[in-house]
C-alpha cells in the first residue's frame, strides 16, 4: 500500500520513531484514528507492542501522555473522576473546613484528559481486563468527548479532542456499540523480516548471524505445538539482551537454549520443549 | 455509487453500521484514502470490520465489488449444504435388498468407502453402489443400509459415521425462557473467596475499630467475594442431540453469563470426543485434547453435555470415530477416560430421560463420568458432586460392558 503520498500533510503525522517500528497498516490506522478524532481500537497478542504504540505516538507529536491502565476492578466512573468521601468524612472530625466539594473531587486519567488544556494522547491499556459493561459506559465520554461532575455541576469539555489508543488482548467480546465508535486495527505477529528490523533498534551492534540463530531458534521455538504461552517480540529483546551480556554463542549451544526462562514463563512449557530437544 | 458496496459488505453478514459508513465517508471527505484503492481498502477496513474474522469475508467481498471477480465461497457452501439437507428418499426396497445390507462391519465399510471415493467423479442419487443420496449403497445420505456410513447432512439417529460437514446450528443463542431457573442452580456452582482490591467497606469491622479508637473514625475495607470456579463446558452437538438443542442452548446461555465463573469454555463435539474437540458448532476449529489439557488447570471443573448414545463399536473399538479421517487408534472410551482423570471433577449432564439409559452405551459412558439427567434435578445434584464430591450416581449395570471394554 502506499503510505505517504497524502494530498493532506497533517494526516501523516505518525511514521514511527527511531525506537519503534511500525507497519504501514499500522501507520495508517493510526493516522486515519488522529485526523477522524476516534479511538483507535488495537488488538493483537500480548507483547506486540500495543502499550508501546500510545508512548511512541506521543513521543512522535511531542504531546503528553496520559495512561490509564485498566484492572478487572476498574469502574468507568472512576477514569472520569473520583469523590473522595472517606477523605471528607476524615477531614470533618478534625474540624477541617470541607464545605468545598471540589477539594475532594479527584479527576481520573480520561478525566484529566479531557479538562487539558492543549491535546494529549491517552491510552486506554487493556480494556478487556475490566467487566464487560465497562466500554459501554465510556461511549458518551468518548464520542462527546465532555462529561459532568454531578457533586459540583462542573461541565468538563476538552479543548481539543484528545488522541485515544485502546489496547485490548482479546480476552472479551467487546460490545457492538463500543466497537462502532472506535477505529479497529489488529496487529499480527510481526513476520521475521519485520521481526529483524525490530530488534536492530534495540540492538543495534548485534551480527547478523548471531541474529539470524537468534531468530532460528525463536521462531521454531514460537511454532511449538501446545505451549501455553508463545514467547513474545518483548520477550526476544530480553533473551537477545540476555545472550549478549553472557556472551554465549548460539551457533555452538546445538539443541538446548540457553536463558530459556527470559522465553518461557511456565514450568510446564519449560519441561515440554526440553522434552522434544531430547527426542 | 459506494453504497452499494455498503450493501455487498452487509449482504455477506458483516455488521456494518451507518454511523461507521458516516464516518467512511467523513474519512474520504478528508481524502484519507489517499484517492487510491489500496488506500481505500485499509481505510475501509480499519473503520468498518471490527473482527478479524470477518476480514476473509471482507476481502472478498471488496474482490467481487472492485474487480468483478466472483469468488463466491460463501455462497457455493450454502449451494453444497442445500443439497446434503435435501436427500432423495427411496422406497419400496425388497426383503432381500435389506437383507444384504446388513451385516458389514465398521473395518470393512471403511475400507470399501475410501476406494469408492478414489472412483467416484460424479453425483449419484438412487443406486446400490456409488456415494450420493437415497439408494442402498451402505455410503451416504438419507439411505436405507442400517449399517451403513452416512456423508453428510439427513436426520437419523444411529448413522455410523459421518464423513463430511454437517448443518448444526451453534448454539450460543439468547434464549431467556426457563434460563432463570438453570440460574438459580448454577449458582450453587461456586468457591466464592476474598481476593483482589480490598475495595468494600466492612461495615462491621469499621464499627468495632471506631468504638474501639473511642469514637475516632476508623474506616475497615475488604475485598469483595467472587465466585473462583473455572468451567470447561463440552457440548455434542447435532444428529441424536438434535431434539435437545433447545435445552441445551438454555443451559449454555446460562453457564456463559459474564462474571458466573473465573474462568469459562465451551468447546463442541458430535457423538463421542476423539481426538479433538471444537470450537464451533460446525467442526471447523478443532482444538486436540490434548491440547485443551495442556492449557487447563486440573482443578478447573468439566462438564459434558451429551446424550451418550451410539452405536457400541463407536464407543468401545479403536479408532471408531464418526470421523473418518481423524480416526486414531484410541477408542472413544479411552479419550473420555482421559479426560476424567485429567479433571480432578467432572459430570456428565445427559438430556435422555432417565428410563431410557440401560442397556445402552449411557452405561458405560457412566462408569467413566458420573451420570446426572439435564433437569433441574439432576442439574442440582450435578452441582453438588462437583462442588463437594460424594458418591457417584450408579447407572446400571456396566459389568456386563467390562468384557467388551477389555479391562
Amino acid at each position: 500500500m502506499v503510505v505517504g503520498m497524502s494530498s493532506d500533510p497533517q494526516f501523516d503525522q505518525f511514521q514511527g520513531t527511531s525506537s519503534y517500528i511500525a507497519s504501514d497498516e499500522l501507520r495508517h490506522a493510526v493516522n486515519v484514528a488522529v485526523a477522524l478524532g476516534r479511538p483507535l481500537l488495537v488488538r493483537g497478542e500480548p507483547g506486540t507492542g500495543k502499550t508501546l504504540l500510545a508512548e511512541n505516538l506521543a513521543a512522535a507529536l511531542g504531546l503528553p501522555l496520559i495512561r490509564w491502565h485498566v484492572k478487572s476492578t476498574t469502574k468507568a466512573k472512576d477514569g472520569l473522576y473520583v469523590y473522595d468521601t472517606v477523605a471528607r468524612l476524615h477531614d470533618s472530625r478534625f474540624g477541617g473546613d470541607v464545605r468545598d466539594i471540589a477539594k475532594y473531587i479527584k479527576l481520573g486519567p480520561l478525566g484529566e484528559a479531557l479538562s487539558s488544556s492543549s491535546r494529549v494522547v491517552l491510552l486506554i491499556d487493556e480494556i478487556d481486563k475490566a467487566d464487560i459493561e465497562f466500554p459501554n459506559d465510556l461511549l458518551l465520554e468518548l464520542d462527546a468527548m465532555r462529561f459532568r461532575i454531578d457533586e459540583t455541576g462542573r461541565e468538563v469539555v476538552a479543548a481539543e479532542r484528545p488522541i485515544v489508543i485502546i489496547t485490548s488482548n482479546n480476552e472479551k467480546e467487546l460490545p457492538d456499540a463500543f466497537l462502532r465508535r472506535c477505529v479497529f486495527h489488529y496487529i499480527q505477529f510481526p513476520d521475521r523480516e519485520l521481526m529483524t528490523r525490530i530488534v536492530r533498534v534495540h540492538h543495534p551492534d548485534i551480527t547478523d548471524r548471531v541474529l539470524d540463530n537468534a531468530l532460528e531458534a525463536f521462531f521454531s521455538l514460537r511454532a511449538t505445538p501446545r505451549l501455553r504461552k508463545k514467547p513474545s517480540t518483548s520477550e526476544l529483546i530480553d533473551w537477545i539482551c540476555a545472550l549478549k551480556k553472557s556472551g554465549v554463542d548460539l551457533s555452538k549451544v546445538g539443541h538446548g537454549i540457553p536463558f530459556l526462562g527470559t522465553l518461557l514463563k511456565t514450568e510446564s512449557d519449560v519441561e515440554l520443549v526440553q522434552k522434544r530437544a531430547k527426542a | 455509487m459506494l453504497i452499494d458496496f455498503l450493501f455487498e459488505l452487509r449482504r455477506r453478514k458483516l455488521p456494518v453500521s451507518t454511523h461507521e459508513w458516516m464516518a467512511l465517508m467523513e474519512a474520504m471527505a478528508l481524502g484519507l484514502h489517499e484517492s487510491s484503492l489500496d488506500g481505500f481498502y485499509h481505510l475501509c477496513r480499519t473503520l468498518c470490520v471490527k473482527d478479524i474474522a470477518q476480514y476473509d469475508a471482507y476481502d472478498e467481498a471488496f474482490l467481487a465489488y472492485f474487480k468483478d471477480i466472483h469468488t463466491d465461497s460463501l455462497q457455493l457452501t450454502e449451494q453444497l449444504r442445500a443439497w446434503l439437507a435435501d436427500p432423495k428418499l427411496l422406497e419400496g426396497l425388497t426383503d432381500e435388498q435389506r437383507e444384504a445390507l446388513k451385516g458389514l462391519d465398521l473395518e470393512k465399510l471403511r475400507e470399501l468407502f475410501e476406494q469408492r471415493l478414489r472412483e467416484q467423479k460424479e453425483r449419484h442419487d438412487g443406486g446400490n453402489r456409488w456415494i450420493g443420496t437415497g439408494g442402498t449403497s451402505p455410503f451416504g445420505t438419507g439411505g436405507f443400509n442400517p449399517n451403513g456410513m452416512r456423508v453428510g447432512g439427513g436426520g437419523g439417529r444411529s448413522a455410523m459415521a459421518v464423513a463430511d460437514q454437517r448443518l448444526f446450528k451453534e448454539y450460543r443463542r439468547d434464549v431467556v425462557l426457563d434460563v432463570r431457573q438453570i440460574d438459580v442452580a448454577l449458582r450453587g456452582l461456586r468457591r466464592l473467596g476474598r481476593e483482589g482490591a480490598q475495595e468494600e467497606l466492612d461495615l462491621d469491622e469499621t464499627i468495632d475499630q471506631t468504638c474501639k479508637n473511642a469514637g475516632e473514625l476508623e474506616v475497615i475495607f475488604r475485598p469483595p467475594r467472587r465466585n473462583r470456579v473455572k468451567v470447561v463446558l463440552l457440548m455434542d452437538v447435532g444428529g441424536s442431540m438434535d431434539p435437545h438443542s433447545e435445552l441445551v442452548s438454555r443451559l449454555f446461555t446460562a453457564a456463559s453469563r459474564t462474571g458466573r465463573f473465573a474462568k469459562f469454555r465451551s468447546y463442541y463435539f458430535h457423538n463421542c470426543v476423539y481426538n479433538s474437540v471444537y470450537e464451533d458448532a460446525q467442526f471447523r476449529k478443532g482444538l486436540p485434547v490434548a491440547d485443551l489439557l495442556a492449557t487447563s488447570d486440573r482443578d478447573e471443573k468439566l462438564v459434558v453435555v451429551g446424550d451418550a448414545l451410539m452405536h457400541p463399536a463407536e464407543l468401545l473399538d479403536p479408532g471408531g470415530s464418526m470421523y473418518l479421517y481423524t480416526s486414531t487408534r484410541a477408542s472413544g472410551i479411552e479419550w473420555l477416560r482421559r479426560l476424567a482423570h485429567y479433571f480432578r471433577s467432572s459430570a456428565w449432564l445427559n438430556p435422555e430421560p432417565e428410563r431410557f439409559w440401560s442397556g445402552t452405551t449411557i452405561e458405560v459412558i457412566a462408569s467413566v463420568f458420573p451420570m446426572y439427567a439435564l433437569t433441574l434435578d439432576g442439574l442440582a445434584q450435578a452441582v453438588r458432586f462437583l462442588v463437594r464430591g460424594g458418591e457417584r450416581p450408579r447407572v446400571g449395570d456396566p459389568s456386563k460392558w467390562v468384557r467388551a471394554m477389555g479391562s
